[in-house]
């Protein structure tokens, strides 16, 4: 059906000027506002030592919770698209419960297990590890609200790609792991890429369950995230938008990457 | 009458139709026939008013319909993949047309029974199109069609996604309702043997022009060029013209206008015998002969005979 | 000469076997056990303290509240979503696919950062004096926002693949476009739509970091259920939080076994 030209125009223009009024002219304010006051008061504002260590923080907290979620992502896509057993759909749901799951209730659920009234509450503390309050919490944290990107991107490619070749391998004498390695992985690395831009975004940006697990403390479990919030509640509103326009562009520069990856991944 | 005049269509550079000019006569069954991208289908849309010609007229019945929507042009149009509208029951694809027209329920319901009475799926009322077979979809799509009496019905390669048998089975149905219901009726074919076999006219068409327009006895017995000859059935090359293989007479002996030539192989084919020969040239041809020529003949493979061309022939080296 | 050497045991079921012990215990440490135990403390002071924190008038506000405004933000996002996707797939355009990558912007983008930026151009500083701060509006927009791609990307592959020939048989049958979209191509949509609309609610009922700055959090007003909870840890009552937030798991789970059904349902006459 062809749409008619008037209804056509006033859809197009109806759906950019819903994108500019919600996320554009926002999300350009921030920048313009940021900048109003010059480059170097923006640049002071994101090298106080407070900001740089809440820089290396989030860095720090991302990279763990991307390589970890990462191989293990691969690790149950394995088990998903390759294995023979029942109940998959069981799989499928718990794997899917980190998105159903208020970021607020994940950090108290780290609380009541790791927390020192928590069920490990106890034994945790007679080892001298403190996790809740501290950097393993805010890993735990990430790693929890992360966890379903890279193993719901490898998946579907694995199942697509079938066993064929692997089994070819195997009746040339590849060992389990040297099919992995050269067949399988090659394989599923632009589902894998994709799914690591994915978990980066979301680990950088995460709040809600971070802000329950940390104890804030500046300079030692404050993130980016937290940074912000602090600045904006001490009335630091020129801060805050500065910390807010580096995250800003670090989310700009993974949506291309996205977009890039996006259009590689349907060459392929 | 139906009539399409001086119509041309352009897609970017690719020229789909080239001043294209048919008449189609009332209650008729014509064949578009060619190849693909000969334009045929290019062709039935522009007709139907799902693509608008660059240039040229479409008349229905006398008007001009060029600039009309497909929805008021009262035709109906069968889709080579069914178009079936998945999420509504056959009763419900079929009625489609005459809901839309606000027509009472009743009514909607009786013509909606006789038709899929009409078409052999009486029954089928509540099924959905993925309950049914690719010929079962098909002929729904007839009564689809059919409900909302077109002028003309358009069908656009309709047994082209069915297997052999279903197609062959069917074509001749398609006849029979035809002649039952005598709407004007457009199809689009690629396959000589579909056309040859149901259409009154056929209309042979390649790169965008329409090759030669007449029945089919006409066209396979005084084909207009080298195109149209090849396409509606073998032929060999003999002296510089086009001959049908059962047109050649094998000579034992030479006479005026007989060309000389060497058996290769002989290949029994049941009823038929294809010989196949080789000319001084070194060209190849091959000659038909039935089962009792060849017999009287009592040729072999080396021998020597004369070839002698009957019936029509066509120059060979023509432009396309 | 050489010999092909077979491996003696097929290391596709020994390695099967590995990655789904792996996965397990992974699940089960990583999201089961933290799950596991917000279920069961919640009832660590009996049940009667379980329904008293959960039936608290402020619980029950935000509770409502919540629901109501996810309710909302799915209805609009369906509306919304659907509008985009239709100008992304049938429109053309210079820029089209700058704006097609946009629209995944809000998955990119922390949602404190988004609650910010609202703040910047809807609140008290808003160079186009438009102030909705601290009002019921002002979460219905941090939703919207972080919900944009639910419906726009669960209908877009869709419409990709919806039959053109179904649409124009509908038009040679007679059909106005109005009457196309309506009864042709919409009822192909739906189970996306709805599919979208639920994930964008699921996602609302928990949103935290873009409703804290801009809704005021005012209880019985602009609080949602999540910041409830979240004062609640504050004030060091954990188990009453752990009560409420069952109810919210409640919520999304319902919703998410919902939406696989949806999606069952939607394929039922896809052959």
């Amino acid at each position: 059906m062809t749409v008619s030209r008037p209804w056509q125009l006033t859809m197009r223009v109806l759906a950019i000027a819903w994108l500019l009024a919600l996320l554009l002219v926002p999300v350009a304010l921030i920048f313009y506002r940021t900048f109003e006051p010059g480059i170097g008061a923006v640049w002071d504002s994101i090298t106080t030592p407070a900001a740089i260590s809440a820089f290396w923080l989030t860095i720090e907290v991302s990279a763990i919770a991307v390589v970890v979620n990462t191989v293990l992502g691969v690790v149950m896509a394995l088990a998903l698209a390759r294995g023979r057993w029942r109940g998959k759909w069981l799989m499928d749901t718990v794997i899917d419960l980190p998105f159903a799951i208020s970021p607020v209730v994940v950090g108290l659920s780290l609380i009541l297990v790791y927390g020192t009234t928590g069920w490990f509450g106890r034994d945790l503390a007679d080892a001298g590890i403190q996790v809740i309050f501290s950097t393993p919490g805010i890993v735990l944290a990430t790693v929890f609200v992360t966890l379903p990107f890279v193993v719901r991107e490898v998946t579907p490619v694995l199942r697509e790609v079938g066993d064929d070749q692997e089994q070819a391998a195997a009746t040339l004498g590849a060992s389990g792991w040297q099919t992995f390695w050269r067949i399988t992985l090659p394989s599923i690395r632009w589902g894998i890429a994709y799914g690591v831009v994915l978990t980066t975004a979301r680990a950088i940006g995460e709040f809600g369950a971070v802000s329950v697990v940390s104890g804030k403390v500046s300079g030692e479990t404050e993130t980016l995230t937290l940074l912000v919030e602090k600045r904006f509640a001490n009335f630091d509103l020129a801060g805050a938008y500065a910390a807010s326009a580096l995250l800003a562009a670090i989310a700009l520069l993974t949506l291309l990457v996205m977009t890039t990856f996006n259009r590689r991944r349907e060459e392929a | 009458m139906i009539a399409a005049r001086g119509i041309t269509k352009r897609f970017g550079d690719f020229v789909a139709l080239d001043d294209v000019t048919i008449e189609i006569p009332d209650g008729s069954l014509t064949a578009l026939l060619g190849p693909s991208g000969s334009g045929k289908s290019t062709l039935l849309r522009i007709i139907a008013g799902l693509e608008m010609p660059d240039g040229g007229v479409v008349e229905i019945h006398g008007s001009d319909q060029t600039r009309v929507p497909p929805q008021r042009r009262e035709i109906g149009f069968v889709f080579q993949h069914y178009a079936a509208f998945k999420h509504m029951t056959v009763r419900d694809n079929v009625a489609f047309g005459l809901k839309i027209r606000k027509q009472p329920k009743e009514q909607i319901d009786a013509r909606v029974d006789e038709l899929l009475e009409i078409v052999g799926l009486a029954g089928y009322q509540k099924r959905y199109p993925n309950q049914l077979s690719g010929g079962q979809r098909q002929r729904m799509a007839l009564a689809r069609a059919l409900a909302v009496e077109p002028r003309v019905l358009l069908l656009d390669e309709p047994f082209g996604a069915l297997d052999a048998k279903v197609r062959a089975d069917l074509r001749e149905w398609l006849r029979r309702l035809h002649d039952e219901v005598h709407v004007t009726t457009i199809l689009v074919t690629h396959d000589q043997e579909e056309a040859m076999s149901i259409a009154d006219h056929i209309a042979v068409m390649d790169h965008g022009r329409i090759q030669q327009v007449g029945a089919p006895r006409e066209l396979y017995d005084r084909p207009a060029n080298r195109f149209v000859m090849g396409f509606l059935g073998p032929i060999s090359e003999l002296g510089g013209r086009l001959v049908r293989p059962h047109d050649i007479v094998l000579e034992l002996e030479p006479s005026p206008g007989a060309h000389e030539a060497q058996i290769t192989r002989i290949v029994h084919l049941g009823f038929e015998v294809r010989v196949e020969l080789a000319m001084p040239g070194g060209d190849g041809v091959f000659a038909q002969l039935t089962r009792d020529e060849a017999q009287q003949l009592e040729v072999s493979e080396g021998d020597i005979v004369w070839l002698r061309a009957t019936g029509v022939t066509v120059e060979a080296s023509e432009p396309a | 000469m050489s010999v092909i050497a077979l491996p003696r045991r097929r290391p596709a079921v020994r390695s099967g076997a590995l990655a789904l012990g792996i996965s397990t215990l992974w699940l089960s440490v990583i999201v089961l056990l933290p799950l596991a135990a917000v279920v069961v403390r919640s009832l660590d002071g009996g049940v009667g303290d379980f329904w008293d924190a959960v039936s608290s008038r402020q619980a029950v506000a935000a509770l409502r509240f919540t629901i109501l405004v996810s309710l909302a933000t799915a209805a609009i996002n369906a509306v919304t979503g659907t509008l985009l996707a239709w100008v992304l797939v049938r429109d053309r355009f210079p820029g089209k696919k700058v704006v097609n990558a946009l629209i995944d912007l809000p998955f990119a983008l922390p949602t404190i950062v988004a609650g910010l930026t609202l703040l910047a151009l809807y609140g008290p500083n808003s160079p186009l004096g438009i102030d909705v701060a601290f009002t019921q509006f002002a979460v219905l927009l941090a939703l919207l926002f972080v919900t944009q791609p639910f419906v726009v990307r669960s209908v877009q592959p869709v419409l990709i693949e919806v039959d053109r020939e179904m649409e124009e048989a509908a038009i040679s049958l007679g059909a106005s476009n109005r009457t196309v979209f309506l009864r042709i191509i919409l009822p192909n949509l739906l189970p996306a739509i709805l599919s979208g609309a639920g994930l964008a609610f699921a996602r609302a009922v928990g949103e935290f970091g873009s409703i804290v700055l801009i809704s005021g959090n005012v209880p019985f007003d602009t609080q949602v259920s999540s910041v409830y909870i979240f004062k609640l840890i504050e004030s060091d009552a954990p188990i009453g939080a752990a009560a409420v937030s069952v109810v919210l798991l409640l919520v999304s789970v319902i919703v998410l076994a919902l939406i696989r059904l949806l999606g069952r349902w939607g394929a039922r006459h896809d052959r």
